[in-house]
């Protein structure tokens, strides 16, 4: 076993200075993310992300993948977003097929799309308290994910990877009285989150440790093509749901949450007070999907060819931007389906954010960025 | 009739042994129950049922863990100091139980014939052996993580160490204005002395004042309490261990029994301070008010035992509401809290009893007295009031950029050289090229 020392040269001033890996193995990145630490006492010197412990090889094994195969896939590089994910895919391969997907299906995925942000957004309203030390919040929105999964559940019969998603259109008609239960899961919600809200989001310590911390300049995000709730908070107001309308957003009136601090706290809040707008949004589609009457899917071709040519979907994910680049050669498979993913874009802003900060503040502000690491290692 | 100072040191040999064997299972016992207790609370507050598999209500939870505990794998990691390495969580344990022996549980009891306190022993300076204990015992926490050989536990012993030094010091001032109102740090004394209340004078007026110093002293006590749980690693300021930060702090690298005695000395030093502050500030051992009144048998016997007991239990519920409760503090956050709030708090306290007490003896007159409180007040105020200074007007980008000395960001040298990354290096140095 051979020490790995590094000489400190202007920073530490006397001795060395202390290599830390953190991660891949560490309760809290998440999953596989290991960020290398030269540290002088607790002092940030550099950081280093090394990524690629998850690397399944997504986008090549789409390459063999039949179209409909591929939502299996897709479903799982975030698995926090799976609806969110496999919907882009089947957007990118519908817009090449030239499918018209049925109304009632639109307003339903809608509707769902919401309902997982929220999902998605509770993970994180959970475990980043957590990582600051307050281990109670994370029971108060798993309290309210449970609410929710089991609408989620009942509907497409998964908890996690849902498989909802077909071309053209959705799985299956909604069991009968789905939207009134799934109404009401979003009455309870509603009505419960206020606990986890003033729980944490004024607690002085909480703010202490968040407040000024980890500032991501609008400028800075934009740079690192951060999207999502992260670049929203330092400012960037940007949402595909409002700025380039796809599914049902277009005839709905998307309010973007946007804070201008840009550091720990104000991502916490946006993540927070989307996922109220997110339930409100959700709320609409199901009043909708009601007086819509109708199919949900296509009759699709036995054997389902996209015809040659290119597109790109992108969605607006819980996390950030997700984008399907889809090139086809008129086959079975997809030549080339490349993933812009949402995770990977924003933890690139760390490098910037890490230095000069201490290990405590590291570990807020890694847990602010809010990524999965199989999103970034796809 | 209540155990002074001389009623200690007579005791037969077997009498000794007794009370240690039970003050040491009271201890175990009370670990094993306070991990149940805190489980419970904690999910309770957690909307969830907490243990409740093994035993009536989940209580044999935690023997359960301890046993399961000693029969895993005890692992020494390869670079850890073999020696202290084991002597660690030793000192750790040692120093926990050895606090507990000045701890009054009650009275005089009759144990088989023998009239003897309710006390293992008391010395003139008990208080300060407590204090002495806690501060040999995070020897046990820096020295682990100096001989882990490791750099989490590294950084978690560190922690602890400047941690305890900082709490030590506002615990320490914490406790005088007990001995000043006591006038004595032996443990038996000072529950006798808050038996009942004193009369006092202020302003011309006379009155009673209640014999608990939790009520005589309540900023020391707050400040007792906090740094207590400081003192504790307990959170919201368990940073020796930040799970989320230093993964297992200073016993990262610990297994099998020897972590099994970490455990035990957290829960003991809980259980210890909690005791501590029963006997300083609660009237230790004696029943509350409302209870006093159903006759003088509830303070004599073995009834104080339980008196005791709940007084404990419910500080103990504190503990375990703050770590429900709040997230955790920042290192240098809470070093900030511990100087420059808390010391300097108990500093001025003492000084203003002190200036109390004196007054008192003096016997001055009541327009004179007066006077003292007044400038004290008018001083205080003028500390807390005084109008910072103002920060110096931010200047305008182009002005800041314009006043920099020359070849400066954003303008670099004409010659400068950008290293070559590190990790660019070390690809091209040491790897073999593929044929």
């Amino acid at each position: 076993m051979t020490a790995e020392v590094t000489v400190a040269t202007g920073t530490g001033g006397l001795g060395t200075d202390m290599v830390l890996n953190i991660g891949p193995q560490h309760p809290s990145t998440h999953g596989v993310l290991r960020l290398r630490l030269k540290l002088d006492g607790e002092r940030v010197i550099s950081a280093e992300p090394i990524i690629g412990y998850m690397h399944r090889g997504a986008e090549k094994l789409f390459e063999v993948r039949d179209y409909r195969q591929i939502l299996v896939l897709t479903n799982r590089h975030d698995w926090l977003s799976a609806f969110s994910n496999e919907l882009g895919a089947a957007l990118a391969v519908e817009r090449l097929m030239g499918i018209e997907v049925p109304e009632r299906a639109v307003w339903l995925r809608t509707a769902l799309a919401e309902l997982n942000r929220v999902l998605n957004h509770l993970m994180f309203l959970g475990s980043y308290p957590l990582e600051i030390g307050a281990i109670t919040p994370v029971f108060y929105a798993f309290r309210e994910r449970e609410t929710l999964q089991a609408v989620m559940e009942e509907i497409s019969g998964g908890r996690m990877h849902y498989m909802f998603n077909r071309v053209g259109g959705l799985k299956e008609e909604a069991p009968a009285g789905w939207t009134s239960r799934a109404r009401d899961a979003i009455g309870l919600v509603e009505k419960r989150l206020p606990d986890l809200d003033r729980l944490i989001r004024r607690n002085d310590i909480f703010m202490a440790r968040t407040v000024g911390v980890g500032v991501l300049t609008a400028a800075q995000a934009a740079a690192y093509g951060a999207s999502g709730p992260v670049a929203r908070a330092s400012g960037l107001d940007f949402d595909l749901r409002r700025d380039e309308p796809y599914l049902a957003y277009g005839s709905l009136k998307v309010p973007v949450v946007v804070r201008t601090a840009g550091d720990c706290h104000s991502r916490f809040e946006v993540l927070l007070d989307q996922v109220y707008v997110s339930l409100e949004l959700a709320r609409q589609c199901l009043d909708r999907v009601d007086q819509i009457k109708g199919p949900v899917n296509v009759r699709l071709p036995k054997v389902v060819k996209a015809p040659e040519g290119h597109t790109y979907a992108w969605t607006e994910n819980p996390l950030g931007i997700n984008g399907y680049y889809l090139v086809s050669r008129g086959e079975k498979t997809p030549w080339r389906l490349k993933l812009r993913t949402a995770s990977f874009a924003n933890v690139q802003a760390l490098s910037t954010l890490l230095p000069g900060c201490l290990v405590p503040d590291l570990i807020a502000i890694l847990g602010s960025m809010f990524f999965v690491v199989g999103d970034v290692d796809k | 009739m209540n155990p002074t100072l001389a009623d200690f040191g007579h005791d037969n040999g077997w009498i000794v042994a007794l009370k240690v064997v039970g003050v040491f299972v009271f201890l175990v016992v009370m670990t094993l129950f306070t991990i149940w207790y805190e489980r419970k609370v904690v999910a309770r507050m957690q909307v969830r049922p907490g243990p409740n598999r093994h035993g009536p209500f989940g209580l044999l939870q935690s023997l359960a863990d301890g046993l399961k505990l000693a029969f895993k794998e005890d692992i020494m990691p390869l670079k850890a100091d073999r020696v202290v390495f084991f002597l660690a969580p030793v000192i750790s344990t040692v120093c926990a139980f050895t606090a507990f022996a000045i701890i009054p549980f009650g009275p005089f009891v009759s144990i088989f014939g023998q009239k003897t306190p309710l006390q293992l022993t008391d010395i003139p300076v008990a208080v300060l052996l407590v204090l002495a204990c806690s501060g040999l015992g995070i020897y046990g926490i820096v020295l682990s993580g100096w001989a882990s050989g490791s750099t989490y536990p590294l950084l978690g012993g560190l922690r602890s160490s400047a941690q305890m030094i900082s709490y030590e010091v506002a615990m320490g001032l914490s406790i005088v204005a007990v001995f000043m109102m006591a006038g004595t740090m032996s443990t038996s004394e000072i529950v006798n002395a808050q038996a009942k209340g004193g009369q006092g004078e202020l302003f011309g007026f006379e009155f009673t004042y209640p014999g608990w110093y939790v009520l005589l002293l309540l900023p020391s006590f707050v400040i007792y309490a906090i740094s207590a749980v400081g003192e504790t690693n307990r959170a919201p300021f368990d940073l020796p261990e930040a799970e989320s930060e230093l993964v297992g702090g200073f016993h990262t690298e610990y297994s099998s029994l020897k972590f099994a005695l970490f455990f035990l000395a957290e829960y003991i030093n809980m259980v210890t301070v909690s005791a501590l502050a029963t006997t300083l500030f609660l009237g230790g051992w004696r029943a509350p008010w409302p209870i006093t009144q159903l006759g003088p048998w509830v303070n004599q016997g073995w009834w104080p035992l339980l008196w005791f007991t709940i007084k404990l239990l419910i500080l103990l519920f504190v503990f375990v509401w703050l770590r429900g409760t709040l997230p955790r503090l920042r290192y240098d956050q809470f070093m900030r809290f511990g100087w420059k709030v808390l010391i300097p708090a108990s500093l001025i306290w003492i000084l203003a009893l002190a200036g109390f007490k004196t007054m008192n003896n003096e016997n001055l007159p009541g327009w004179q007295r007066g006077l003292w409180i007044g400038g004290f007040a008018v001083i205080l105020l003028a500390i807390l009031l005084w109008p910072r200074k103002r920060p110096a007007p931010k200047l305008p980008l182009e002005e800041e950029v314009a006043q920099r000395p020359e070849g400066s960001f954003p303008l670099p040298p004409i010659d400068l050289q950008v290293p070559v990354s590190p990790r660019a290096k070390r690809i091209t140095a040491d790897r073999e090229p593929v044929q």
